[in-house]
Parts: structure tokens; sequence; C-alpha cells
């Protein structure tokens, strides 16, 4: 064990290491960590925020869900009403619209059925006169006649 | 085992415990080969002898070389990682050097409760530094001794790769640490406050005669144990690992049993490195939490 100035010799190094550490090194990794801690509490404090925000859209969530599907319920129960609605009215004009055709149809056959008997009246009439002439064998004068033959088509 | 059959285990201890000397031989000077100096020369020892005979001014050129050169190793590695620090998530090395400041910093902030911007950078420096020095252990004892002789060409070059094995080294760092521990008392108690509390403790009375007559007293013992701060700093960790160095000595002397031997002894050793580095940073940052403390 002998002294010598290797012992001044690592006493300036020493002293030169810590310097540089002291200048270059620590402040810059102390620096970065204690911003990264700060960065992470921050990040920690966003995600609880975040998890908080979401628990409360989802209590929204719910009641808008509950909201909505009783809307939608009230909708259909009104379409469904609507729906019937319609159809009643449907049928009703169905219904008189099938009773004006009846009618009409009605009408037009008694109108048939009339015309009909006035032909039928007057062909009586024509062949009454045709027989009555083959009867007599002469010509009957139309116009001698014609009350008598009036009478009879209109008691036919 | 180095440098040849013919060596002694006695011989081949003495050589390995040998520092690499560089200092200044003056003239007339016999040296180890019957030479004689004839002009005052700086050279490389070539004996014990010759290292004790050049004085205080010679320098250990192995253990001051490994030391700067793992300093430099320690701050280079830091520098890049502290350049190209942010607050991104940290990848694998970065990581692990954050690791290693985050430990330091815990520590000290447990200890040191003043406000000092020295403390902590010293600190980390002191551990990361005695670490790397003290791992050089680990490195099989003849490995670094061998390719310096097979390089340089001389099978008798002395070759101490451990700086820590070097009081030179242990006590530079102690006495950096013991001039700071001055200063800070100085500074914080002023200088009446630091030789008051050298010299009016651990006794004391009301009396002024008697507080007088106590002081050199007092002085005897807080000088003691102001001094005994670096040199213990020192020798616990050059003691430590001057063992461990000498036991990897004898381990490699066994021959093949010296293979797991040798293994058990760096595992256990592994503590050793840590733990010395731990207690030397520990005890630098005790002494100046007491240093700036008033009492």
């Amino acid at each position: 064990m002998n002294f010598n100035a290797t012992l001044i010799g690592q006493l300036i190094a020493f002293t030169v290491f810590v310097v540089f550490c002291m200048k270059f090194i620590w402040p810059f990794i102390i620096k970065a960590m204690e911003d990264r801690e700060t960065r992470i509490a921050d990040g920690l404090a966003a995600a609880e925020k975040g998890q908080v925000a979401l628990s409360e859209a989802e209590v929204k969530k719910a009641e808008m869900l509950e909201e909505s599907k009783q809307q939608a319920a009230e909708i259909i129960s009104q379409g469904q009403k609507r729906h019937d609605e319609i159809v009643e009215s449907a049928k009703d004009d169905a219904r008189s619209e099938k009773e004006k055709i009846l009618a009409a149809a009605q009408a037009e056959i008694e109108q048939q059925r009339t015309q009909t008997r006035e032909q039928l009246r007057s062909d009586v009439a024509n062949l009454a006169l045709v027989a009555a002439e083959q009867i007599l064998m002469r010509e009957v004068d139309r116009n001698a006649h014609n009350d008598v033959l009036t009478k009879v088509s209109a008691e036919l | 085992m180095a440098s040849g059959e013919g060596l002694t285990s006695n011989e081949y201890m003495q050589h390995h415990l040998q520092n690499l000397v560089y200092g200044k031989l003056p003239v007339g000077y016999e040296r180890a080969d019957g030479h004689i100096v004839e002009q005052a020369q700086w050279t490389f020892a070539h004996s014990p002898k010759e290292a004790v005979d050049m004085g205080f001014w010679a320098y250990n050129v192995d253990t001051l070389g490994w030391s700067i050169f793992l300093g430099l190793i320690f701050s280079f590695v830091f520098y890049r990682v502290a350049k190209n620090a942010s607050t991104d998530v940290p990848s694998g090395f970065t990581n692990f050097i954050e690791m290693c400041v985050e430990f330091v910093n815990s520590n000290v902030k447990e200890i040191f409760h003043a406000k000092n911007e020295v403390i902590a950078p010293l600190s980390l420096t002191i551990f990361c530094w005695v670490v790397l020095m003290n791992t050089m252990d680990l490195v099989p004892v003849d490995v670094l001794p061998l390719a310096a002789q097979w390089i340089t060409g001389d099978p008798h070059l002395y070759f101490k790769v451990v700086p820590t094995t070097d009081p030179n080294i242990t006590f530079g760092m102690s006495i950096g640490v013991f001039i700071l521990i001055i200063y800070y008392s100085i500074k914080i108690k002023g200088i009446g406050g630091f030789l008051g509390e050298l010299t009016l403790h651990p006794f004391s009375s009301n009396n002024l005669f008697v507080k007088i007559m106590f002081m050199p007293f007092n002085f005897l013992l807080e000088g003691v144990s102001l001094v005994a701060k670096p040199i213990s700093l020192a020798l616990r960790l050059f003691g430590n690992l001057y063992a461990g160095e000498l036991i990897f000595l004898l381990i490699a002397m066994l021959g093949y049993w010296q293979l797991p031997l040798h293994f058990v002894w760096a595992v256990f050793h592994i503590l050793i490195v840590l733990l010395q580095a731990f207690v030397f940073m520990m005890l630098t940052i005790v002494y100046l939490s007491m240093a700036h403390e008033h009492h």
C-alpha cells in the first residue's frame, strides 16, 4: 500500500465526472422522469374522468332507449288504430258503393222492363189487330177503331 | 497461470498485486536488472522496489487508466440516455438507466432532507462508477494482464485491472467526499459553527472555564471521528475488494479446480460488488447529511 500521485489523479477524475453528471446527466433524466410522472398522473385522471363520463352516458343511453321504445310502441299503436280506421272507412265506402251500383242496376232493370212491356203492349195490339183483320178478312180502319185499339192496348 | 512456468505461487501473487507505476527515477539509481540510471528519467517501474522508490510523484497507470476509462463509460452511457430522455414510454436500456437513477434518488431523498443539487448526482456517480470498477474483479484475474502483456510484448508487465483494489483510487474518492463534508459544514454552519461542533461536544458545561478545559478533549474526539470518515470509507471499499481479489488469485492457482470454485466465488462476489458500491454511496449521503445538520 504505497500512496502516490494516482490519488490526486483519481481526485481530479472524480471531480470531473461528478460535475459532468451534475451538469449534463442528472437534471435531464430527473426532469424526463418527473415529466413522465405528471403525464401518467394526468393520463390516469383523464381515464378516470372518461370512466365517469362513460357510466353517465350509459345511464343516459338506457333512459333514451326506454323513451324511444315507448315512443315506438306509441307510434305502432297509433298506426294500428289508423289502419283500423282506414279499413273501416274503406268497408263503409265499399258498402255504399255497392248499394249505389245495386240501385242503378235495379233502376235500369225497371226501365228495361217498362220499355219491354210498352213494346210488348204495342206488339200485342198490332198482333190483335192483325188477328182481327184475319178474322174479318178485311181492312180495319185504324182511324175508325183507333179508340177501341187504344182502349185494348191500355188494358193489356 | 501468468508469465511462464517458473513462477512460484508467491511470485505470482506479488506480480498480480503490483501496479504498473510510471514515475521518475533519480540519477545513479540501480534498477532491478542491475543497470544504473545515468540520467533522471520518467519510466515504468520494473520491480515493486522501484515503484516505491519513485516516491509520491508516480502514477499507477493501470488502475488510474481503468478508473478513468470506466468513468468515461458511465458518463457516456448516461449522457446518451440523458440526451434522449423524453416523456415517452422508455424502452429496455433507458428503463434500466432510469431504474438506477430512481434507486439513487429514492435513497438520497430518504436520508438527505436539506436542499442540495450536488448530492444526488454525486451519489449516482459514486454508485455507478464504483459498481463498474468493482465489476472488473469478475473478469478472470489473468485475462486482462495476459492481454496487456501480449499487446506490449513485455512478459513481465505489471497490470492490475480492478481500480478499487488500489487504495489510491478509493482514497482519491473518499478525500473528494471529505472535502465536500468540510465545505458544506462550513457553508451551512459557518466557520464558528463548524469549529464549535469540533470543540464543544460531546463534553460541555455551563461554566466557561470548564468549557475551555474540555476543548482539547472534545477536539481530539471529534477530530478523530471526522478524519475517520474518509479513512473508513476508503479502507472499507479497498479492503473488501482487495480481499476478494486475493481469493480470486488463490483460486486461480488451483489448476482445474479453479473453474467451479471461481464460479462460486464470482457469484458470491457479485453481492460484494454491489453491496460495497451501495455502502460507499450511502455513507457518502449520510456524512453529507450530517454536515448539513445543525446541532
